[in-house]
């Protein structure tokens, strides 16, 4: 380690100061946003701190009584949970036994590659058909068709994953399996799936990450409490009658806390997830 | 256990994924060039046979070009913005100070934020009556009015930019801290020792490490910037005056307010077509960048 | 640790799935609103839950979106089996609607009484072609409000009469330091703008199609652009209305940042009301101004109706309920942020009391109510309209150009 000069150790402070204060302030502000009254909020000059914390908005967010804007907001939050959770679980199943034979038999990757390469794909350029085909299944605004949309986002996201995981599992220890006579099922059942199981961790968060994140579909296909999810409720609440800025926060934050959570819980294994993906490009 | 036999085994695993991705993403693309040749309403009949009409017209109007123009702006400048300041907030983050575990684990937050929160947020930020930004700034007497920052074209887009790149920069951050702490000690003792300056040793010691995740990260970073819909239509619409109105943006507005779905769809075929375009000229490059690292 | 994710996700999606409420009502129907002028929410809801008492089989879905999403959502909408029964339509979206078959016709429900009762004005809302596409609900128009403190203490007797006085008694206010920006509009790039340029457009006495070809880059037309570009270049308009909506009209107004503004009915008795409002007691509200010649008032007809979609599986429930949001008796309870579209109950003292200065403006701005032109292109039209009005704001382009090009794209 080199011996650092006192005015690099300060100017090192400062930046990550500097750093921290660039995160930290938009969220921050966004919580205390969230729970300022309406008034300080309106305020010229702009009261930074509220005189008093008030928590009613995420009452008013959070209350299921029939036929209310918290009933709306909270069937959003339902849907974003089913329809993430939907998704990741079918592209999990997608995934594994795909990212296993692609790991085991790399003559077929092509095909991954391909399956990856419709990341590129604009959604606008598939909106138009799967609206037709949606809609002549009967799976518009509907939380399972939105799902299967999903799938198709997660999916190559998470054979990817899956299939570097299986990679650094050493086929040695399957084959092994299999001359003590295991079937190909049991050997992946008992030997290679626990050994990948933190992988899967991993792919099934960044898919929860994924479904949670997107808009555009959503936007299109759903058109009521029935699968409306939340990125759709709160552009709507951002877009509409908003006479309270504090109450748009509160949403925000609401619907920004389990990603975050999920984020700094699990950040090595994102960042792994991630650069395992970068390094080997 | 014969090859052919591994092969067909390896397909059949693959099969499910192949079948959901060719069900709800390769037919629709086939429906999208076959609709491209049509003046299809987006509800009702299938339209009639138009032949290149879509695609001459679309390439020729001047709602296009501008917009082309736009889309490129907005995905250079924050691409660019965001690698810039990710490598050195990783070059930060790779020094030894007190709280740096914290400060890295606070760098995934604008990350996970969904992408529909950071618009909201950043929209409630620029508010020109009583956003936090026109108060901090004039409080600082930095500037001297409230001012309209979503409202003018000369600020709307670059506003956008910023909000875009304070949630992505963390990222790539993130990415880059990983592979620096990849690159050996000694090596960089050794520059220390040849008498390499901080800035020789950034270029031709630590930077070779650096290229090939970042490339990814640039490739993955540009495509999606070129594709940018939630964060525009969230906080902007595409105004003021269109100044902000991305490629995304005009397909939606053609296919879904106007319900033109044939002309909407050649649109998102030379959407398409560029992006594509775009790839592989990067994946040619991230081959290169990864022959040279090597 | 795999496990205990796949239990939460599961244990997530059960979760959801035992939330859904039980529905035990013969009929649902789905509606669609919008979260933006006019009636809240709130109200909205009050209604409806009114409705369901008195209808117990019936179970009535609102969904609110703002009034930027409330065409294409019902365009959407029109795909999937199960859409919306009922929506919300703008005064503009008949033709579009009717052409592509989106709403019913409903003409034979229309009843004699329904005819005789309803302002002959709300009746345009929902017509098309001779045929009926729904009942008037929002009967609309945009009124200069005005704050009486800030006129007062700058020594204003009356407020203006004229779109030039509007703009000499701007000056006085911006002139005496009690506000840099007085007049607040909502010129974002958006339908509202819209209807503050026709509002313009009916003083000047333009018209926006002639043998249905555009006629707005002309006469009446150019001048009402060329007056926003003015007002907005002398710095008596706040320059933030070029990003404002409705919505941060009415914020503006009630934090007593403007004199004057251009807004719906429903900014009279919310800007009263003192716990959102900081200028409560202190709204005046007037006609908006004519241009001396031409024109005594200026309205532009910002009605709404409700309709039966084509895909309605319910189509008489649905009417019902439309039948029920229309009544009368329903209008006059909820009269405060939305008037109602029947003649008598604008001389109701249910109906007038406490707001007798908003409804004396309304009998006058109702009765000159101009309509944005009808044609089934008409999102294009107001899109490049939209476009050319922040041109010539922003100085990219002067009215003439601006308008001439938005003549060109405007479809039709």
């Amino acid at each position: 380690m080199e011996r650092r000069s006192p005015a690099f150790t300060i100017f090192i402070y400062g930046c990550a100061l500097l750093l921290a204060a660039i995160i930290l302030a938009p969220i921050a502000w966004l919580f205390i946003m969230s729970i300022s009254p309406a008034a300080d909020l309106a305020a010229k000059p702009l009261r930074w701190w509220p005189q008093a914390a008030d928590f009613s908005r995420y009452q008013t967010l959070l209350s299921t009584a029939e036929n209310s804007a918290g009933a709306a907001f909270t069937s959003s939050l339902r849907n974003s949970l089913e329809i993430s959770g939907m998704a990741t679980l079918a592209a999990l199943a997608l995934a594994i036994p795909a990212g296993w034979a692609v790991s085991r038999t790399p003559a077929i990757g092509w095909s991954l590659s391909m399956v990856i390469a419709t990341y590129m794909l604009p959604p606008v350029a598939l909106a138009v058909p799967l609206y037709m085909g949606l809609s002549h299944l009967g799976l518009l605004n509907n939380v399972f068709g939105l799902a299967l949309v999903y799938l198709t986002i997660l999916a190559p996201f998470t054979t990817w994953l899956m299939k570097s995981g299986f990679d650094s599992i050493p086929r040695e220890i399957e084959a092994a399996a299999m001359i003590d006579g295991a079937g190909l099922f049991q050997t992946l059942r008992i030997i290679t799936l626990p050994l990948a199981a933190p992988v899967m961790a991993t792919s099934a968060l960044f898919a929860v990450l994924l479904a949670w994140d997107e808009f555009f579909y959503a936007l299109l296909f759903t058109s009521d409490q029935r699968a409306k999810t939340l990125t759709v409720a709160i552009a709507d609440l951002a877009g509409g009658r908003v006479s309270d800025y504090g109450l748009i926060a509160t949403a925000g934050v609401l619907a920004a806390l389990p990603p975050v959570l999920i984020g700094l819980v699990m950040q090595r294994a994102l960042i792994s997830g991630l650069t395992s993906g970068g390094v080997k490009g | 256990m014969s090859s052919t036999w591994m092969t067909t085994r390896a397909w059949l695993l693959m099969l499910p994924l192949l079948v959901v991705m060719v069900a709800v993403i390769g037919w629709p693309l086939v429906d999208t060039v076959g609709l491209s040749f049509t003046d299809a309403k987006l509800v009702g009949t299938g339209g009639n046979y138009v032949g290149f009409d879509n695609y001459t017209n679309m390439l020729s109007s001047s709602n296009f070009s501008r917009t082309l123009v736009t889309t490129t702006l907005f995905a250079v400048i924050s691409v660019a913005a965001e690698m810039v300041i990710g490598v050195l907030a990783a070059l930060l983050l790779n020094q030894q100070f007190h709280g740096r575990a914290i400060l890295r684990a606070l760098m995934i937050l604008p990350w996970a934020l969904p992408t529909v929160v950071n618009a909201t947020l950043w929209r409630l930020i620029y508010n020109p009556e009583y956003g936090a930004l026109n108060a901090a700034l004039t409080q600082l007497n930095l500037i001297d009015a409230y001012r309209s920052w979503l409202g003018e074209p000369g600020t709307a887009l670059t506003a956008l930019i910023v909000a875009d790149c304070w949630k992505n920069f963390p990222l790539v951050a993130l990415i880059a801290l990983a592979a620096l702490q990849a690159v050996p000690r000694d090596i960089t003792a050794a520059s220390l020792v040849d008498g390499a300056g901080p800035f020789n040793r950034f270029r031709f010691v630590i930077l070779p490490y650096l290229a090939g995740p970042l490339m990814v990260a640039l490739v993955l970073r540009t495509i999606e910037a070129f594709k940018v819909f939630d964060i525009i239509w969230v906080m902007t619409r595409g105004g003021p005056a269109n100044s902000t109105r991305t490629l995304s943006i005009l397909v939606y507005q053609e296919a879904f307010s106007f319900q033109r779905a044939g002309s909407g769809a050649s649109l998102a075929l030379i959407v398409t077509l560029l992006v594509t375009v775009l790839a592989v000229a990067y994946a040619a490059l991230v081959r290169k960048t990864a022959g040279s690292a090597a | 640790m795999l496990k205990t994710i796949t239990k939460t996700l599961v244990g997530a999606v059960f979760a959801g799935g035992l939330l859904v409420p039980h529905a035990f009502a013969e009929t649902t129907l789905n509606a669609l609103f919008m979260a933006q002028a006019a009636y809240s929410e709130a109200d909205v809801r009050a209604m409806t839950d009114a409705f369901t008492k008195a209808n117990p089989d019936v179970k009535v879905n609102l969904e609110f979106v703002p009034y930027e999403g409330l065409h294409d959502k019902t365009v959407l909408a029109q795909g999937s089996g199960g859409g919306y029964d009922v929506v919300l339509f703008d005064v503009i979206w008949p033709a579009e609607y009717a052409t592509n078959k989106v709403l019913v016709d409903v003409s034979s429900k229309i009843t004699d009484d329904m005819k005789k009762g309803v302002l002959p004005g709300a009746w345009t809302t929902v017509q098309y072609d001779g045929k009926y596409y729904g009942m008037p609900w929002i009967l609309d128009t945009k009124y200069l409000f005005y704050n009486k403190d800030i006129l007062e203490k700058a020594g204003i007797k009356a407020p203006p009469k004229t779109w030039e006085e509007l703009g000499a008694q701007a000056k006085i206010i911006q002139d005496k330091g009690l506000l840099k920006t007085p007049i607040a509009w909502s010129w974002s790039q958006a339908e509202a703008a819209i209807c503050d340029y026709t509002t313009l457009v009916s003083a000047y006495g333009g018209d926006f199609l002639k043998d249905g070809k555009p006629d707005f880059q002309n006469g009446g037309g150019l001048s009402a652009l060329k007056y926003m570009v003015d007002s907005y270049k002398s710095g008596l308009t706040n320059p933030n209305s070029k990003e404002f909506l409705e919505e941060d009209v009415r914020k503006v107004f009630e934090n007593g940042d403007a004199a004057f503004a251009l807004n719906w009915t429903y900014m009279y008795n919310m800007a009263n009301d003192p716990k959102d409002s900081k200028v409560a007691g202190k709204v005046g509200v007037v006609p908006a101004p004519g241009v001396t010649g031409i024109s005594e008032v200026s309205a532009v007809n910002g009605s709404m109706g409700l309709g039966v979609t084509a895909v309605s599986k319910h189509p008489d429930e649905a009417w019902k309920y439309i039948e029920y949001m229309t009544s009368q008796a329903t209008q006059n309870q909820y009269a405060k942020l939305s008037l109602p579209i029947w003649a008598s109950s604008y001389d109701d003292p249910a109906v007038t009391k406490g707001q007798e200065q908003l409804i004396a403006a309304a009998k006058l701005g109702l009765a000159a109510m101009y309509p944005r032109p009808t044609t089934p292109k008409y999102q294009e039209l107001s899109t490049a309209l939209q476009q050319a009005i922040q041109e010539s704001l922003l100085g990219q382009s002067s009215p003439e150009d601006a308008l001439n090009t938005a003549a060109k794209n405007s479809g039709l």
